[in-house]
């Protein structure tokens, strides 16, 4: 890894004043936006079709020449020197992918590092590196771009565009042509190569889930390109800055604000919860401590089940009890929206926390409302 | 003139040795005819594909390429013959003029309809990487555009082969002499046999073309396919 991204926290790309018309086009496409993106971050351009989140971006690596204003990467007007030798230090990944039908995966993949003249080995070297980075299989990168599936494509698109290593990597819309699953795990798999990578990564989309979902910051943009607000995700939710943002976000937002937190954020509660070599007599007593017509039993720790207090036994032991599975059960790192569906679900007022089975605590919907109540803005998970 | 049958008269134009050995025989002809064919459809290629590329790379000027060429289409190959006889007199020359008028209009629009269509996102995505403008083209646009453009190749290739047989209007040589001359001489077989000539080559050379054409331009029909 090069380090020319700089310290993070600093400036990366600076727009300043930046306005852009299009030539057949009255209005402006963009009207004097100021924005800065900080080295590191990922910032979504969210907004509607027409508030110019595209041509921000191209404007940007210059594929659109702004008609005023200034934009700088990493310090240096963008305006300075070739378009090409610019773009050569900037990923590119767009919606419909565009990968080079007639040459094979693995030459798209090398485009930039060719274009930098880099020695066939070290493209060789690279070009597997970036592969396994992107979780494609060696054996794909012989085959030619139309006998991938789409999701595939765009992984080829995100390994051809982090291929010279550049510190700015531009999305337009990366993932808006992959069915939902496929979707949901390509957002998934660049927030994991983000914690790896920490490239300033500035993001188009419409959807504001995915921009709640990936980004540092959101941008919101209205038509003409127009700055209605910006913050982290949380803020934007919870103080929508004006009707439009409102309106924008949906009616649905404190859903999604449940989406920002996570389990693990919360002090999740024991519950009744016993060993299986205690006895029935601590196994009631857990149960009316807790208010709960049922027990949850543990072997060493592993969820074991729950059963009915009325089924148990007069005996000595707890051996022998057939637990019936929970219905409900979340890992730590799943969001407070997850952990509320997965309630919902099972038509169950709480939902038991595991990590591979190891029992962690419970969560119910009183403990979720009260994290939406004590709103202290923070990103969860990253 | 003759009421000798067909047959008759093939025998007798095959058994003279004049049609196998000599200034006016088979191997000749048939050499002028390939030579002027080639050197039509080469120069009209060279004349032709170079500014269509570019026209077509910039956007810029294709329309009115386009319409330019549209004219030389209109006329007709016979008019540009006796135009530039008028202008240069008789011999190879009128007809190659003539040839290469023809054939270059398939091979420009081929040409420029093949770059235009080169997926947009294809495009972005190569400006978007750095590519300089050359390299778009000769990388990118120039090898998706080929197998049209060789598409125009080979319909310019088939109609300059039959259309060349007019060079022997204008004293140009070529398989068209036994034609002409077998009219004049009401010589059926030594007209039949230009005819059937001029047609077998036209049919060969498309063939042998589209051989090379697979061979020309084989990852693109595993890209193509599996689309």
């Amino acid at each position: 890894m090069s380090d020319q991204a700089g310290a993070a926290g600093q400036p990366m790309i600076s727009l300043q004043d930046v306005s852009k018309t299009y030539d057949a086009a009255s209005a402006p496409a963009v009207e004097s936006l100021t924005l800065e993106i900080l080295s590191g971050e990922i910032v979504v351009l969210v907004g509607p079709s027409g508030c110019g989140k595209t041509t921000v971006l191209k404007m940007i690596n210059r594929l659109v020449e702004p008609t005023s204003g200034d934009i700088e990467v990493a310090g240096t007007p963008v305006g300075e020197g070739e378009p090409h030798l610019l773009r050569r230090s900037i990923g590119y990944v767009i919606q419909q992918v565009g990968l080079f039908p007639h040459w094979t995966v693995r030459r798209n993949i090398a485009t930039v590092p060719e274009l930098l003249g880099w020695s066939p080995q070290r493209i060789s070297d690279r070009t597997g590196e970036l592969a396994r980075l992107v979780g494609l299989d060696e054996s794909m990168l012989d085959r030619y771009p139309g006998a991938l599936s789409g999701g595939q494509q765009q992984r080829v698109g995100v390994a051809r565009a982090l291929a010279a290593d550049p510190p700015v990597l531009l999305m337009d819309e990366p993932f808006g042509a992959v069915d939902p699953i496929v979707r949901h795990r390509l957002q998934d798999e660049l927030v994991d190569l983000q914690k790896r990578l920490r490239k300033t990564i500035v993001f188009v989309t419409h959807d504001i889930e995915e921009a709640i979902k990936l980004g540092d910051r959101i941008v919101i943009l209205n038509v003409g390109g127009v700055l209605e607000q910006q913050g982290s995700p949380a803020e934007i939710l919870s103080r929508p800055a004006n009707r439009f943002v409102e309106d924008f976000i949906g009616a649905e937002r404190n859903l999604q604000r449940l989406a920002l937190r996570r389990v693990a954020e919360l002090r999740l509660k024991w519950g009744p919860m016993v060993e299986v070599s205690t006895t029935p007599e601590a196994a009631r007593e857990a149960a009316a401590r807790e208010g709960t017509e049922w027990v949850g039993l543990l072997s060493d720790g592993v969820m074991a089940g729950w059963v009915p207090v009325s089924e148990l036994p007069e005996s000595p032991s707890l051996e022998g009890l057939e637990p019936r599975p929970f219905g409900a059960v979340v890992s730590r790192r799943a969001s407070l929206r997850q952990t509320v569906d997965a309630m919902v679900g099972s038509s169950q007022e709480m939902a038991v926390v595991a990590e591979d089975g190891y029992y962690c605590g419970l969560v119910d919907f009183r403990m979720v409302s009260e994290a939406l109540g004590s709103q202290r803005g923070s990103r969860a998970g990253g | 003139m003759t009421d000798r049958p067909l047959v008759e008269e093939l025998r007798l134009f095959l058994g003279d040795p004049q049609t196998w050995w000599g200034p006016a025989s088979i191997p000749l002809r048939l050499g002028e005819h390939l030579l002027l064919s080639a050197v039509a459809v080469l120069a009209a290629a060279a004349l032709v594909i170079p500014p269509a590329l570019w026209a077509a790379h910039r956007r810029r000027g294709v329309v009115a390429a386009a319409a330019v060429v549209n004219i030389g289409r209109a006329v007709p190959t016979f008019g540009i013959l006796v135009v530039v006889v008028v202008w240069l007199g008789l011999g190879p020359w009128p007809a190659l003029v003539a040839l290469v008028a023809l054939s270059g209009p398939p091979m420009f629009t081929n040409t420029v309809a093949a770059v235009l269509a080169v997926d947009p996102a294809v495009l972005e995505s190569a400006w978007g990487m750095g590519m300089t403008g050359r390299a778009v083209l000769m990388k990118v646009e120039l090898p998706l555009a080929l197998p049209v453009i060789a598409e125009g190749i080979r319909i310019a290739i088939s109609q300059v082969i039959a259309t060349a047989t007019l060079a022997a209007l204008a004293a140009g040589g070529g398989l068209g002499r036994f034609i002409v001359d077998g009219f004049a001489k009401r010589d059926q077989g030594e007209l039949l046999m230009g005819a059937v000539l001029v047609a077998a080559v036209a049919v060969v050379a498309e063939m042998l073309f589209t051989r090379g054409q697979r061979r020309l331009v084989p990852s693109q029909a595993s890209a193509e396919g599996s689309r």
